[in-house]
């Protein structure tokens, strides 16, 4: 009885949204800020990736309160999870060709994921998907080999560096120019490494602060489950 | 192309009716990777490489690990 309900209901909510959905035309421009972004965009910010040019430029203070949900976040989790922590017992080790290939891995996942965070301005991706990529790699030393551990210290005071430069580099901008997150430094020849002024400094100082923060919570995790 | 495409979608819809309907929670896990890990190809192909990479990384290493963790504190099999 209640799986037919619930699936009238999903049927519903399905019928609604593929009607509203509909008359949404597919792939067109809805607004003309878009088009503004595609043509000023590299003119202006000196980053050629359009989507790193309006996540970190145009749209920097929106990126702060986002990093700034996850650090709340991590935190939170990190009080809740602590409070039971205790010392890890004796972890019995993977097998050999597991832990010979995740420590293979690592170093690889690793300067991919700096790579992404540190081309944010060039190539797709940026400071949220360098560190993930970089937490993942984490992620695989911690199920491979068991008895490997990040410091906690190391991992919070990336963390917090990483928050405090582009705070820090926001403020500047508010001191040079008189606007927060104010792109201060000379912009450069675009599509070279060191193009687009604060830019790439913003992006690897999330891609650290994010990067941390997601190995951080996947290490309280897993030690609280071991 | 738009073949290709069109199965990757139904495979995306396998594995999510599969997580739901599975009773061993690994595998459900694991069958919702699969829904994440197609969504970030099709990402791509949509021409959104940030959000199929957003999507690889978060939605299919990450979230399964943290899944995959609850379920060792809890039980494997649903009830």
């Amino acid at each position: 009885m209640r799986k037919t309900i619930s699936i009238i209901l999903l049927s519903i909510v399905a019928v609604g949204m593929s009607l509203s959905l509909a008359k949404v035309p597919f792939g067109q421009p809805k607004t003309k800020v878009g088009q503004r972004y595609i043509d000023k965009g590299v003119e202006e910010t000196g980053a050629v990736n359009i989507v790193t040019s309006v996540v970190v430029s145009y749209r920097g203070f929106d990126t702060l309160g986002e990093v700034t949900v996850l650090f709340i976040a991590a935190t939170g989790l990190g009080a809740v999870l602590k409070i039971g922590k205790r010392e890890a017992a004796a972890i019995e080790p993977a097998s050999f060709v597991l832990r010979t290939g995740c420590r293979v891995l690592f170093p690889l996942i690793l300067v991919f994921g700096s790579y992404i965070f540190i081309h944010g301005h060039l190539t797709p991706g940026g400071g949220f998907q360098g560190g993930a990529i970089v937490a993942s790699a984490f992620v695989l030393i911690y199920l491979g080999c068991r008895e490997r551990r990040i410091s906690e210290t190391a991992s919070t005071t990336l963390e917090s560096l990483g928050g405090l430069v582009f705070v820090v580099a926001g403020l500047i901008g508010l001191a040079v120019g008189g606007y927060f997150l104010l792109n201060f430094v000379p912009k450069g020849q675009p599509y070279s490494l060191l193009s687009a002024g604060i830019i790439p400094v913003i992006y690897i100082a999330i891609g650290f602060k994010v990067g941390s923060e997601l190995a951080g919570i996947i290490d309280n995790l897993i030690e609280e489950s071991t | 192309m738009i073949f290709f495409v069109s199965l990757l979608v139904v495979l995306m819809l396998l594995g999510a009716v599969a997580a739901c309907i599975f009773r061993d929670l690994i595998s459900a896990v694991i069958a919702a990777a699969l829904v994440s890990l197609i969504a970030s190809i099709l990402f791509y192909f949509l021409q959104a490489p940030d959000v199929a990479m957003a999507e690889a990384a978060i939605g299919a290493a990450l979230t399964t690990a943290i899944f995959i963790v609850a379920i060792r504190r809890t039980n494997r099999y649903e009830q």
